[in-house]
């Protein structure tokens, strides 16, 4: 089943069109990745679909449902998850606290339920910190479970971010720069993990400039150039195709 | 000295209240509230006013607490939309709009010549002595309450949610969290302390006009809060200690510095409150208890 799909999406800024006219469809359980040149469009494209920018033309549907004109925290509900290029962890809050915060549903954002209904409060407290040491565990970062956000390493961000999209109970991840400033062994840590979570059935649509690791990980890859899809297809062959060496050689 | 020390403990008692308010919106939810003078000078009135017409004091007091936090409404809703910076310019000008309505609404409060015979508490214990003593009791256990309530709300999964609103509101909105509807309920209930503490100011003083609410309330909170570190529970109450032992004890100094006058003296006051703040934020801009500083 189609999970994510675009159709004719166009964003301007300024006059200058930065997407104009992306179609994709990514299947509900797929791995797809989307690579293209610095300014080619794709973390604008990503904001569209996330809710961050508006689109001025076009739609985006999640699971058959259409996305336009909702909030991103409501997408985000839905099950659309997205990870930001660069890290953006809660800063004074703590590796645990940073997760804990991001899990759904929680009755103890209310105040009243705070005061009135402490047992409630307490037993759901307990059930996300099992869950948060869940994801600790698999993204391997107990070690700095009680180090506060701004005191952690580039990768440790990286991690940290998709373990907050993972509170959250995706049922899609938009990822946006997951190797960016990552060191090559831990690069393989992350693909296992986004290969892992794949294979639990989350859709994944990977940005990334790291060309080699992202066509090892991926089964399917989009090319962006100048705000428009430029190839699609499975790796190896779209990155044989001339019209994508020639972007990316003129592109620098 | 006794009475002395109490009147002091009853100013320091109500200043904490509006610094552990203050902490609410800026320490934990990182929203600059330049104007929580008018919260306070709202519960101040309202209280003043209810107890005036003959409203028993609890009624008073609730009243102006509930009236700082419907006051606080709209600013909150705005706060949603405006940068912080925008926000810090707008409730500084919301406390001077309420200054000005209290100035120019007199048939109501009486304009600049000011609310007077403000019913006391504990009247029946007479004038001074054990009534001041057991206002200040009363103020003590206010500040209690007040600090086991934020503790409770900071340590809670909405505490947790307002400071992630603080670090970054992108970030959590795209967590599917809406910051909307808690910044709003911070909002109000920041400025409900407030609220108290006018109703604490009003029945303490008897006397309250709108020149005793001028901006220079909110800073002197502000102060009181960076010095002890934003974002701390006992950073808002140590740093209040250190703001009202500044603002009293440079009293005496006159008594050893000589050839100064009482007015060139209140300058000194400010000029001295003014050079810890600046040494504070110099060195130690995380304040006495490592709190949150932007």
């Amino acid at each position: 089943m189609t999970g994510l799909e675009v159709f004719g999406l166009g964003k301007a800024f300024d006059g200058l069109r930065v997407v104009e006219d992306v179609s994709i469809a990514v299947a509900g359980d797929e791995l797809a990745g989307l690579i293209g040149p610095n300014g080619a469009g794709k973390s604008t494209l990503f904001a569209l679909i996330t809710g961050f920018e508006d689109a001025d033309e076009g739609e985006v549907r999640f699971f058959g449902e259409l996305l336009n004109n909702l909030p991103p925290e409501r997408r985000a509900r839905k099950g659309l998850a997205r990870t930001f290029q660069i890290p953006r962890p809660f800063s004074h809050l703590t590796v645990r606290q940073n997760l804990a915060v991001a899990a759904p549903d929680q009755s103890g954002e209310h105040l009243l339920a705070v005061f009135a209904r402490p047992g409630k409060v307490r037993r759901e407290e307990a059930a996300i910190a099992r869950r948060v040491e869940e994801v600790l565990a698999f993204l391997e970062l107990d070690r700095v479970a009680e180090t506060p956000g701004r005191q952690l390493s580039g990768g440790q961000r990286k991690l940290l971010e998709i373990g907050r999209v993972l509170m959250t109970a995706p049922r899609f991840l938009l990822l946006d720069e997951p190797f960016a400033g990552v060191n090559p062994r831990l690069i393989e840590v992350i693909a296992d993990k986004i290969r892992a979570l794949n294979a639990e059935g989350i859709g994944c649509l990977v940005v990334e400039h790291n060309i080699q690791a992202l066509a090892r990980l991926v089964g399917r890859l989009f090319v962006m150039d100048w705000g428009r899809i430029l190839a699609e297809g499975a790796p190896g062959e779209v990155l044989a195709r001339p019209e994508v060496r020639d972007a990316y050689i003129g592109g620098g | 000295m006794d009475a002395y020390l109490v009147a002091v403990g009853i100013i320091l008692g109500i200043y904490m209240l509006m610094t552990l308010g203050l902490n609410l919106h800026f320490g934990f939810t990182g929203m600059i509230n330049f104007g929580q003078v008018g919260f306070f000078a709202i519960g101040a009135y309202t209280s003043a006013l209810l107890a005036l017409a003959g409203a028993p004091m609890a009624v008073a007091f609730a009243g102006a607490v509930l009236a700082a936090a419907l006051a606080a409404l709209p600013l909150g809703l705005m706060a949603l939309r405006l940068r912080i910076e925008y926000l810090a310019i707008a409730t500084l000008g919301f406390s001077e709009i309420v200054r000005v309505v209290i100035v120019s609404e007199e048939w109501l409060t009486k304009g600049v010549q000011g609310l007077g015979g403000i019913p006391r508490l504990f009247a029946s214990l007479g004038v001074g002595g054990n009534a001041e003593l057991a206002y200040l009791g009363l103020i003590a256990l206010a500040n209690l309450a007040a600090v086991l309530i934020i503790r409770r709300i900071v340590a809670s999964p909405f505490g947790r949610l307002i400071q992630a609103v603080r670090d970054d509101e992108e970030a959590l909105r795209a967590l599917g969290k809406d910051p909307a509807g808690y910044k709003v309920r911070v909002f109000m209930l920041g400025a409900a302390f407030a609220g108290l503490a006018g109703a604490f100011y009003a029945h303490y003083l008897t006397y309250i006009t709108p020149e005793q609410f001028v901006p220079l309330v909110t800073f002197y909170v502000w102060m009181a809060m960076i010095m002890g570190g934003a974002g701390r529970i006992p950073g808002a109450v140590a740093g209040t200690l250190i703001l009202v032992l500044f603002l009293e004890g440079s009293r005496f100094l006159r008594d050893f510095v000589p050839g100064v006058s009482e007015v060139e003296m209140a300058s000194l006051r400010l000029a001295a409150v003014g050079l810890a703040l600046i040494l504070f934020t110099l060195y130690r801009p995380q304040g006495l208890f490592g709190g949150y500083s932007k």
